[in-house]
């Protein structure tokens, strides 16, 4: 086990554990915010550079702090380093900067979109984001494509984190979409327009950060916040059947896979807990369902607002 | 006029064809190397050189060459970085256009440094002429046994393989390159793991730029230690300069390491002053990427002492008053020159090059290029 300093907090992780996720183990408000990197994704990383963290020292062997900011998702921890993060004033600026980049081109359409309430570049935007922009140019638009019934792609929206590539090749048989072009011109299409249908393709609205990636069968129905997180369960041979149904009243909105706090998908029973498309798309009907409690959504404040989660505890029956 | 270790031969009519290359003391370094010298009596030479990459960056090539992991029954390889695309810098193409088989030895000599037995060229897409090029010395190497198996009855076999890029700019960041000679898309990868413990294939790899291969022919041939007494300090051997802009007599020159940059402008065996007569305005001395001296900077630095053409020298004053010797490609303006209207110009390529794969150079470069 190897010592590292974060913030002022000393943890040990073993050795090769990223800033990041050294962080997460330590967990509290030093953990830096993640667009990109998908710990149950291998291979993801490295490319929003939200998670840049100052390194004041490299290691006890070389104390010597890092030039520039890392990013923290994969820079791998050293024994005796001490990296700063909320107590650096550099970092602040610096993601507040990577904010900005990532805002420029973004559509602020979130009154329309259906990722408004649970999407982390709204959070980002909250915490660093200036109310004013300096981006006087036009903003970059892509001719939409249809990538089948029931997910959406909304390109304008993307910020090409690359997760859903990822989730095509490790979730799926085959990948058909992927990054054409380059540059400010790179977007995720698929090839030759074709739709992506799979059993697994649902989980890319799940990974997506941001709104580019939504689920057809909700579309515009309801504002997240609206819903009621349900943890329900159903015997699926396809996929854990563990899950998310979103209600209003008697009715199943949306279901989701289960999300932990980074809004990645909970591992349970040593699994990533990835849903089906049939459980996704299909299940709507609540007799499909088993109602395990109310699902407590750690992250996005607007939808736990209300204290609903602990109201309700142990007892869906009172919403009927 | 210093001593030229790489292009001395450049000009000799037929230099391109094996013998006539032979014929000029060509292949040297690979016989002695193959048949007097341990691999890592090669490795010991480069690094006593003081050879630091030619491809901007500088890293020490014998440090680099020594970090390459080494496990048993583990294939491992030598990509030479032949995508030269930094605008400002052709010598690399005037190399292998002029002098192929200096870099096919280079690649043998090296090769058998390191051990791998499949090398490959990855050449950028533009220099399709400079492939065919490459290729007519290929297979003359191959048919005179200095390429293929048991070289010069040594025991040791070598394929060496010249693969063109698609002309993207960020192929000549070395992981991208990599991906790219997969025949993947063309982003770089995430390090670590660096290409010397998982490079091609997922094999330990060094990836070196053609000039780098090409002085440890000089570096083999004469010792490590000869190589290290011409430079300064730390800026050991000959660099290839490719001279551009407003000059009266632009093109390659091979330089000693420690030359002043004000002899290299206005001197008789170099460029020979600004053209026309005109006034210095500015100049970027390592390719498009480094920063751009202004006329009160290019021949002194800020504390006053003459500007050599070293790595350190150029670096003198960092980002706030000096620059990089990059990759060498010095770019000279006259007072006519926009310096806006150049930036734009800079800006419009690093925005279209960009791969987009983080967000701050693909967001931000479109943006330069629309406010410039």
């Amino acid at each position: 086990m190897i010592k590292v300093t974060i913030d002022d907090v000393e943890i040990e992780v073993a050795p090769g554990t990223t800033i990041l996720n050294a962080a997460r183990q330590a967990g509290g408000d030093l953990v830096p915010p993640a667009m990109c990197y998908y710990s149950k994704l291998p291979g993801t990383g490295g490319k929003c550079r939200t998670c840049l963290v100052e390194v004041a020292a490299g290691s006890t062997a070389d104390p010597r702090p890092m030039p520039k900011l890392v990013a923290s998702c994969s820079t791998p921890v050293m024994d005796g380093m001490i990296v700063k993060n909320k107590t650096s004033e550099r970092v602040h600026t610096n993601r507040g900067g990577v904010v900005e980049f990532l805002l420029v081109n973004h559509p602020l359409d979130c009154p329309i979109c259906d990722q408004a309430g649970e999407c982390h570049l709204q959070d980002l935007g909250y915490e660093h984001g200036s109310a004013k922009t300096r981006y006087r140019e036009e903003r970059r638009t892509f001719s939409p494509i249809d990538i089948g019934n029931k997910i959406k792609l909304h390109m304008n929206r993307c910020i090409l984190c690359y997760r859903c590539v990822a989730v095509a090749n490790q979730l799926t048989d085959s990948r058909v979409h992927g990054v054409m072009h380059r540059g400010e011109h790179a977007e995720i299409s698929t090839y030759i327009e074709n739709a992506i249908d799979n059993d697994f393709s649902g989980n890319m609205i799940d990974v997506c950060p941001v709104g580019a990636l939504t689920d057809k069968t909700f579309r515009f129905k309801s504002r997240v916040w609206f819903l009621k997180p349900y943890e329900a369960e159903c015997a699926c041979n396809k996929c854990s059947g563990k899950a998310v149904v979103w209600m209003f009243g008697n009715e199943i909105f949306r279901v989701t896979a289960r999300k932990d706090k980074y809004g990645e998908v909970e591992t349970i029973e040593d699994k990533t807990a990835w849903i089906c498309n049939d459980c996704r798309f299909d299940k709507k009907d609540p007799s499909n369902w088993t109602l395990i409690g109310p699902r407590k959504i750690d992250r996005h404040s607007v939808i736990s607002q209300g204290k609903y989660a602990t109201k309700n505890d142990n007892n869906p029956k009172l919403l009927r | 006029m210093s001593r030229k270790l790489l292009i001395e031969h450049a000009e000799v009519p037929g230099i391109t064809s094996f013998e006539t290359y032979r014929k000029h003391g060509g292949y040297a370094s690979v016989e002695k190397a193959l048949k007097t010298m341990s691999p890592e009596e090669v490795v010991e030479e480069v690094k006593k050189s003081g050879l630091r990459g030619r491809g901007g960056a500088g890293f020490p090539t014998g440090m680099k060459w020594s970090f390459l992991a080494k496990p048993e029954g583990v294939e491992r390889h030598l990509v030479c970085n032949a995508d030269e695309s930094e605008p400002g810098t052709f010598k690399d193409r005037y190399l292998m256009e002029k002098l192929p088989h200096l870099l096919i030895e280079g690649m043998i000599t090296s090769s058998y440094a390191l051990g791998a037995r499949r090398s490959y060229i990855y050449i950028r897409g533009e220099f399709m002429y400079v492939l065919r090029i490459l290729e007519k010395a290929i297979a003359e190497a191959y048919a005179n046994g200095m390429l293929g198996k048991n070289i010069l009855g040594s025991g040791y076999d070598l394929d060496l393989v010249v693969t063109p890029g698609g002309g993207a700019y960020i192929c000549g960041e070395e992981t991208a390159l990599l991906e790219s000679l997969e025949g993947k898309r063309g982003n770089p990868r995430m390090k670590p793991p660096f290409p010397a413990v998982k490079g091609l294939w997922g094999n330990p790899t060094v990836v070196n730029n053609v000039e780098s291969i090409a002085a440890v022919v000089p570096i083999v041939n004469e010792g490590g230690e000869a190589y290290a007494k011409i430079g300064i300090e730390r800026s050991t051997g000959t660099k290839l300069i490719s001279a551009s802009g407003n000059l009266v007599r632009p093109g390659v020159y091979e330089i000693e390491l420690g030359l002043s940059v004000e002899e290299f402008i206005y001197g008789d065996n170099y460029c020979r002053g600004v053209a026309n007569g005109k006034k210095l305005k500015a100049c970027i001395p390592g390719g498009s990427s480094v920063p751009i001296l202004p006329h009160y900077l290019v021949t002194k630095t800020a504390a006053g002492t003459d500007r050599l053409m070293t790595y350190e020298s150029l670096a003198d004053g960092g980002f706030a008053s000096g620059s990089m010797l990059g990759s060498g490609g010095f770019i000279v303006f006259d007072e006519d020159q926009c310096i806006v209207r150049n930036t734009w110009n800079f800006a419009r390529f690093y925005a279209h090059e960009s791969c987009g794969q983080c967000s701050p150079c693909r967001e931000g470069t479109g943006w330069m290029e629309k406010v410039l």
